[in-house]
């Protein structure tokens, strides 16, 4: 009883955590102003991975040395799973009220979700060779990592099938979020009620869970966490305001 | 005597009713396309029939399984593509006057729904014809089948309308977008379907079905949102 109600304050918290950071991360997107949030982002990254290398890990059959992964992978699914929903957040702005910023903005941050996807496929993967003796295996993780990457994939074919760009915009905005509806169950549900996954935090490998990430992989790991969160963010902003120029340079 | 001014609002589900007579009647009146779908469930199950028949008989359970879903995912894209895709723009500004979106998204589904029910069953039919039966849990199977349908009709109707709004191509486009959506809901549906096969206790599909009416739930209430937006264009 007492571990369900545990279970629903961490699902509420995540939730709000989810929601602030969409909403921070809409404003640090948008922001003109000084960059002092970027020097934090490379700093973080540049030290987490510094660290990640360098402290010492504990041994834990089967994945070993391999851990270090985590300072590396696993924050780089949190950056796209964060800049994912930013790009949603703008896709239902853009239905709200259509402009042809927002519809930049929704475009550009599923690109850069796009490109840490990638990222964390090709660490996981390289990983999984190593340990699990595969680049890839039949499992719900893995299979819901390609399915987002695919859903992406077909948001950018549906884009290019478009010659008038306010028919381009809504539609891909609908798509944008239909998708990601569809796929919850996929992404976030699937992977923690099926019991036979060989990712570590599941029943298989040791990995991340209470146990396993001690005190001194934590700090290092959440400072790769937010650095790679922040990260996206930034990448987000510069590729869209490079679109929003070509787009004023256009219209002149 | 008074003016008559505004007629009285039609309740949704008379909407619904009559856009669905009026789908049924369009097929019926173009046979074509529902021949060339049975035909094609009928020459795929053929195709499989011949080719097992070199081996001598019945396929192994878990290739009966795929190709069936194979054969029913293939049938249920080409029969939902042609929904949006056969109306015209200037039927489409008709029914925009007549309508609300709601009701025309929710017709189609229903519509679609049942197209497909009827050409699972049909290919279950034809399937235990040529290939054998060797499902052990018959009513698993055929509600999981039920909850197929629905769940590909409410999938693959608002991305058929997604589609349609691209032109050009449109079932390449469809299967490029309808893929990933259905992934979920075809994993899930594929293991109920093998625990049906193998008459395993039903309470090991419980989760898998609940986590599939809910998904349908899910599909439903964001297309029923969204339709309204495609359809201003």
């Amino acid at each position: 009883m007492s571990k369900a109600v545990l279970g629903i304050i961490i699902s509420l918290v995540s939730v709000v955590v989810m929601a602030g950071g969409v909403w921070g991360g809409q404003r640090l997107i948008e922001s003109r102003g000084p960059s002092v949030w970027k020097w934090l982002a490379v700093v973080l990254i540049v030290g987490s991975a510094i660290a990640g290398l360098l402290i010492p890990v504990p041994r834990l059959p089967i994945v070993n040395e391999s851990v270090r992964n985590l300072f590396f992978h696993v924050p780089m699914w949190f950056g796209m799973i964060m800049v994912m929903f930013v790009s949603i957040v703008y896709s239902i702005q853009y239905l709200r009220h259509p402009s042809a910023r927002l519809d930049i903005l929704a475009h550009e941050a599923a690109k850069t979700g796009i490109l840490l996807g990638v990222l964390g496929v090709a660490t996981g993967s390289l990983w999984a060779r190593y340990t699990w003796g595969a680049w890839w295996t039949p499992d719900p993780r893995l299979n819901a990592a390609a399915v987002a990457l695919l859903i992406y994939g077909a948001y950018l074919v549906l884009r290019g099938s478009f010659s008038d760009d306010q028919q381009r915009a809504r539609v891909s905005a609908i798509y944008n979020i239909f998708a990601f509806a569809a796929a919850i169950p996929l992404l976030f549900i699937l992977p923690r009620i099926s019991g036979n996954s060989l990712h570590p935090g599941q029943t298989g490998n040791p990995g991340f869970n209470k146990y396993d990430l001690d005190s001194t992989m934590r700090p290092v790991f959440y400072a790769a966490v937010i650095g790679w969160i922040l990260f996206s963010f930034w990448l987000t902003q510069v590729s869209s305001r490079l679109t929003l120029l070509q787009h004023q340079h256009d219209d002149q | 005597m008074r003016p008559e001014t505004n007629p009285p609002p039609v309740p949704l589900l008379r909407e619904i009713s009559t856009l669905l007579a009026k789908d049924f009647r369009l097929e019926w009146r173009q046979r074509a396309a529902l021949g060339g779908l049975l035909l094609y469930v009928g020459s795929t199950v053929f195709v499989c029939f011949l080719s097992f028949s070199l081996r001598g008989g019945q396929p192994p359970a878990p290739a009966w399984n795929a190709l069936f879903w194979v054969i029913l995912l293939f049938a249920a894209i080409n029969a939902v593509a042609k929904g949006f895709m056969q109306e015209s723009p200037g039927q489409r500004l008709y029914y925009y006057t007549l309508v609300g979106p709601q009701a025309i998204i929710l017709a189609k589904m229903l519509y679609n729904a049942l197209l497909l029910l009827g050409v699972g069953l049909l290919a279950l039919f034809l399937y235990t014809i040529f290939l054998g039966n060797p499902i052990q849990d018959l009513a698993l199977f055929v509600a999981n089948l039920v909850l197929g349908a629905l769940g590909f009709a409410t999938t693959l109707t608002l991305v058929s309308g997604i589609a349609a709004k691209a032109g050009g191509n449109g079932a390449t486009l469809m299967a490029v977008l309808g893929f990933p959506v259905m992934i979920p809901m075809l994993l899930l549906l594929i293991k109920v379907s093998k625990n049906a096969l193998d008459g395993l206790d039903r309470g090991l599909s419980q989760q898998a079905i609940i986590t599939l009416l809910a998904l349908n739930v899910i599909v439903v209430a964001v297309s029923y949102l969204l339709f309204p937006f495609l359809w201003r264009g």
